[in-house]
Order: structure tokens, then sequence, then C-alpha cells
């Protein structure tokens, strides 16, 4: 239900209800500023200019927090939170609200589109593709051998949650691996209590000699009740592409309160990366993994173009940080070419 | 199918044969004591009179019409599963039954072998096993002892071998992966009968990592050496180098795939910065930039 905007904090509540709604037209129309730019330029600073976790994404529910204001002119906080399938994520804009008359409308900030010049990147990065042995072939044929892996680091903590399997794994051999770790608590009698999986705490693509973070969580269980773990590493032959490479720049620690690794990621390829995922392993003064962090990018990577990340991590482990290492895999619509 | 047809029918001629030895009866049958797959052979019988001659195995029914006292002969591919067979003969309520084996044919015909892994790294001891069944021409695994060789090559000819002797129908070995990276075949042979299979010897770990950094406008240019492997072999394009770049508590990484034997990147050229170079978990030099 769409109130008058006779306030600046009604205007932006407005707002963020068509947006809700997808009327961008609506929305489009109700901005101060809407000459500078057009409405599907609107839409897309939003739902992002090329596919991406934004272009599903659904609007959850926003917050209007008012900054400061006069007669004329007032400056309003919007976070919408947004939800997509790889959990939410957050959109904090801080808009300025002029009076126009006896209504107040929205100056919106729009992130233009990123513009890549005109160039040849020439890419001749590898890839792979995988043949294996057909159903119908003798007992006894060879088939091709599966990726060599190895856990490289395994430890469990006890968190107020449960218990937490962290560690890395290593693809020591000279194919693509897709991998994943499953670990099972066992009791001191040897039965075991529970079993799961890394899910999406790893990267599940490693090119050879590629190092990933784990981390499997173990909701309600105790580390006291724990005799041993019983780690399965798994990997299986995949097609894949050594493109695109993804250099992370300026990664920083900061430290608690709001203890948090943030950098920025670089496309290096010509081709663009609808989705990234960021882990961040973070590691003691001894070189032991602490915690596994990570976060999706709501953007496209464009080539060589940055886009920030910000990882959060827990305050009571902030202080134990000596170091970090941050990976990114990536998801290209069509996959590689 | 062919397995439960034979049961049931063994199982109707021994329940007959059981009733007609109840009531006696003067005929009797000498079958050979083995049989081998696939070879002709004869069966002798006593008596006066018709009867009907039953071969009962796993896998296997004959029956057949005889004179007996006379002698009936089966030619060559007629009883080819190797196992243990009961011959019956059946004269109207008259029975009389002798077992027999039908054994492997001595000569093989075919080989299954399985060799493992197909895929490892070069310097590895005992790191490639090889595993070989040795079949007649019915398929009939030939459990004699027989004498395998076996004999990794590579490309330049050089060549281990293992000569072994199978029991039981098997037989396997272990041989260690060579210094060089390459294709090798792995032949296991019996007779003139041979199978192969391909071991992909491959790089191991990176050995001396080292990496230089130039200059390049803002930017540091950064490139290994050609990476190669503790024997010598350059380690495969695709492989995954890890370069770190720390400068006043900031770090910048880059992961990047070895192209015509090279990692090579652009990093921020930061003054005071260390740059870090890996592999997996080998590391390389240090560089401190100036």
């Amino acid at each position: 239900m769409l109130r008058p905007s006779s306030t600046p904090q009604a205007a932006v509540e407005n707002l963020g209800d068509k947006i809700r709604l997808q009327a961008w037209g609506n929305a489009y129309a109700s901005l101060d500023n809407k000459a500078q730019f057009t409405e599907s330029d609107f839409e897309h600073d939003l739902t992002g200019y090329h596919l991406s976790l934004r272009t599903y994404a659904t609007l959850e529910s926003f917050e209007v927090r008012p900054l400061h204001a006069s007669n004329n002119e007032a400056e309003v906080q919007l976070r919408i939170h947004w939800s997509s399938v790889v959990g939410p994520f957050t959109d904090t804009r801080n808009l300025r609200v002029v009076r126009n008359g006896d209504r107040w409308n929205v100056d919106w900030p729009l992130v233009k589109r990123s513009v890549v010049p005109p160039q040849v990147i020439a890419v001749n990065y590898l890839r792979w593709d995988v043949i294996y042995r057909g159903s119908g072939d003798d007992w006894g044929v060879q088939d091709v051998e599966a990726p060599h892996v190895r856990i490289v680091d395994m430890h469990p903590v006890q968190r107020a949650e449960g218990v937490v399997v962290l560690g890395e794994l290593l693809n020591e051999d000279v194919v693509p691996a897709y991998v994943s770790v499953r670990a099972t608590l066992q009791s001191k009698n040897g039965s075991p209590i529970a079993s799961e999986g890394s899910f999406d705490r790893i990267s599940h693509i490693l090119l050879p000699k590629q190092v990933t973070p784990f981390l499997i969580n173990f909701p309600d269980a105790n580390l006291s009740d724990v005799g041993s773990i019983r780690m399965e590493p798994m990997s299986s032959l995949v097609s894949a592409s050594a493109d695109p490479v993804i250099e992370i720049e300026n990664q920083q620690l900061n430290p608690a309160p709001g203890a948090s690794v943030t950098g920025q990621l670089v496309n290096q390829s010509g081709q663009v990366v609808n989705i990234a995922h960021v882990l961040e392993t973070l590691y003691d003064k001894t070189g032991q993994v602490v915690w596994v962090a990570d976060q999706y990018t709501d953007r496209a990577l464009l080539p060589q173009t940055p886009v920030p990340f910000d990882i959060h991590i827990p305050e009571d482990l902030a202080r134990k940080v000596s170091s970090e290492r941050t990976i990114a895999s990536t998801y290209s619509v069509g996959g590689f070419q | 199918m062919r397995r439960r047809f034979a049961f049931l029918i063994f199982c109707i001629a021994f329940a007959t044969m059981q009733r007609a030895r109840a009531e006696g009866g003067s005929m009797s049958l000498s079958p050979p004591g083995t049989v081998k797959a696939g070879n002709a052979f004869a069966i002798q019988t006593t008596g006066s009179g018709q009867a009907v001659l039953y071969i009962v195995g796993l896998g296997q029914v004959i029956g057949r019409d005889v004179q007996l006292g006379e002698t009936t002969f089966f030619p060559a591919g007629v009883l080819y599963n190797a196992g243990h067979y009961v011959a019956i003969l059946v004269a109207g309520s008259n029975t009389d039954n002798t077992a027999f084996d039908v054994v492997p044919a001595s000569r093989p015909a075919s080989l299954s072998f399985l060799a493992r892994p197909s895929r490892l790294s070069v310097g590895l001891h005992d790191g490639i096993s090889g595993c070989v069944y040795i079949f007649d021409a019915y398929h009939n695994l030939i459990t004699a002892p027989t004498s395998v060789s076996f004999k990794l090559s590579n490309p330049s000819g050089a060549a281990q071998e293992r000569a072994v002797v199978a029991h039981d129908g098997v037989a396997w070995t272990e041989v260690d992966s060579t210094a060089k990276e390459g294709i090798d075949k792995f032949k296991a042979q019996v007779d003139e009968v041979s199978s192969t299979r391909v071991v992909e010897q491959v790089p191991g770990d990176p050995c001396g990592l080292k990496m230089s950094a130039t200059q390049s406008g803002k930017d540091i240019e950064l490139a290994t050496t050609p990476v190669r492997d503790c024997s010598g072999n350059a380690v495969p394009d695709g492989t995954i180098v890890t370069f770190t770049e720390t400068y006043g508590g900031d770090q910048s990484t880059v992961d990047v795939p070895l192209k015509r034997g090279i990692a090579q990147v652009e990093m921020p050229a930061h003054d005071g910065a260390t740059i870090s170079v890996a592999s997996g978990v080998v590391m390389g030099n240090e560089i401190h930039w100036r």
C-alpha cells in the first residue's frame, strides 16, 4: 500500500515498495533525477547489467534510516535485503531526497554500467576434456584415472553452534578435479555420530596443484563426545578450463570490532564472469586454519574491472587470525568455450 | 536361466536314478576322468538295448539316445564350460551315473589385464601394479600354473620386465614409475597372447620454484623460470602457481596457471612489498621489492 510521499522517509519507503513489486516504470517515474538516466539503466542498476546473482534475486525486505534532513533536502539510507539462491545479500544506498512542493522525491545514486574499452584479449589457456570408457567395454579395459587429491590440513573446533571441521585439500594431480569432502564424527567406541559434507564452503573445481579450504558443520554436536573423525575426500575427472584467471587485489584484514577481510576481484580474462565465489582461509600464527569464510559476488565481473568483496570474520576468532589466503571460483553462463 | 534349467534336469535325473537303483539293472557307463574344454571325447556304455545318456553340468545339459554296449562320441566344441559334470544313463527304470570334470584348455586365448593406475607421478617405487587373468578360448579361467611376462616400456625403449607364474588363473606384479614423464606401455604376455595398457607418467611436484620481478609501468611483472620437477621434467601447463604480494598489512593473491612452462602475472608495485610464489605445497623464492 503506497502512502503519499509527504516526508523524505515516506518517499524512500514508497520507492522501496515499488522496487519490491518490480514496478520499474513507477519507481523510475518517482525519481527526481530521472532525466540523468533511462528507466532501463535504473532497472539494471538494481538487477545487474549482466546476468548475475542480482538478476534472479528477490527483494526480501528493506530498511529506511534517516541520516539528516532540512526543510528542502534530506539524506536517507536505504538498506535493501535481497534473497538469492546462495543466500541473502544487502545493497546499501545513501539517498538524497529533495522537496518538490508538498512531495518529496528521491535522487537515485545510479551505479553506472562499467564500460570495458574495445580491445582484443588473447586467451590461450588450457582446457581439459574427458572421454570415459564405454559402457559396453570388456571387463579389464582401462579407464581414465580419477584425480589424486589429498587433505593437507584438518582439525575440528568446538563452536557455540556445534562442531566444525576445518581443513585444506590439494589437487596433487596434473588434471582438473571436481572435489568434495565428507566427514564422519565417531564416538569413542567407534560408532558414527553424524556425517556431513562440505557443501559450498569449498571450491569444487580444483586445477592442478590448486588448494581449497573446506569447512564442514555439525550442528548441535559436541566435540567432547567425539573419539575420531573419518575424512573422505572425493574427486572425479571433470572438463575444465584454466581461464578465467581472477586476481585478488588489496586484500586487507580488518581487526575487530567488525572484523572482516576486504579486497577486490579483478577478472583478467576477456570473458564476463557472472558469479564469483570468494573463499577466505584464515590462519593463526602457527599456520593452522582457524576459520573459512565465504561470499558470493552479487554483480558480474567484467574484464579488468575490480569488484569489491567484504567478508565478515567471527569476532571471537578475529584476534587469533594472523594471515589469510583468498581464492575465487567462478561461474560463467555457457561455461567455457 | 540355463543354470536353473540344468539344475532342474539334474534333479529329475537324480530322482529317476535313485528309484531305478532300488529296482536294480545291468548297465554302466565310463566317461573319461577329465575332458579338456572344447575337446572331443567318448563315453563307453555296457549293457544291451536303448538308453538315454544325459550330461549335466553348470550352464550346460546334453541328452543323447544311445545304444548300450557301444561307445558314444561327442565332437569337439560340445562341452566347453569348465566344471564338474554328471553323466547319467537312463534305460526304462534302470539308471547309472558317473561324475567327471571338464578342465580349461591349456592354450590361453585371452587375457584380462588390470593395470593401475593409468596415470601417476614419476619416480614412485612399486607405483604401478598389473594383474592378469588368463582365459582359454571358451572364457574358462586357466588355473594351471602358467608363465606370464610383464613389461613396462617407455618411448625411449627402456623397459622393466618381470616374469611371474600365474596360480589359480591369476598373476600380478608391481613396477616402479620411471624418472621420465611420458606415455609408457605396460604389456602382459602369455605365449602368443598379450594385452597392453597405457600408463601415463606425469611430472611430480615443482622443484626449485623460482620467479623474477621487473618493473612494468605502475606494476611489477612477475614470471617464473620454466617450472620443472625434481627429475627435470617440465611441469604441465595448467598447473596453478600462486603469487602473493604483501605490503603494509595488505595482501594480493593471484592463482595463475602455467602457460608454455612458465607462470606470469602483473601485480601492483608497492615499495617494500614482499612477493612470494608457491605451487601446491611447494614454496618458491621471495622477492622484497624496492
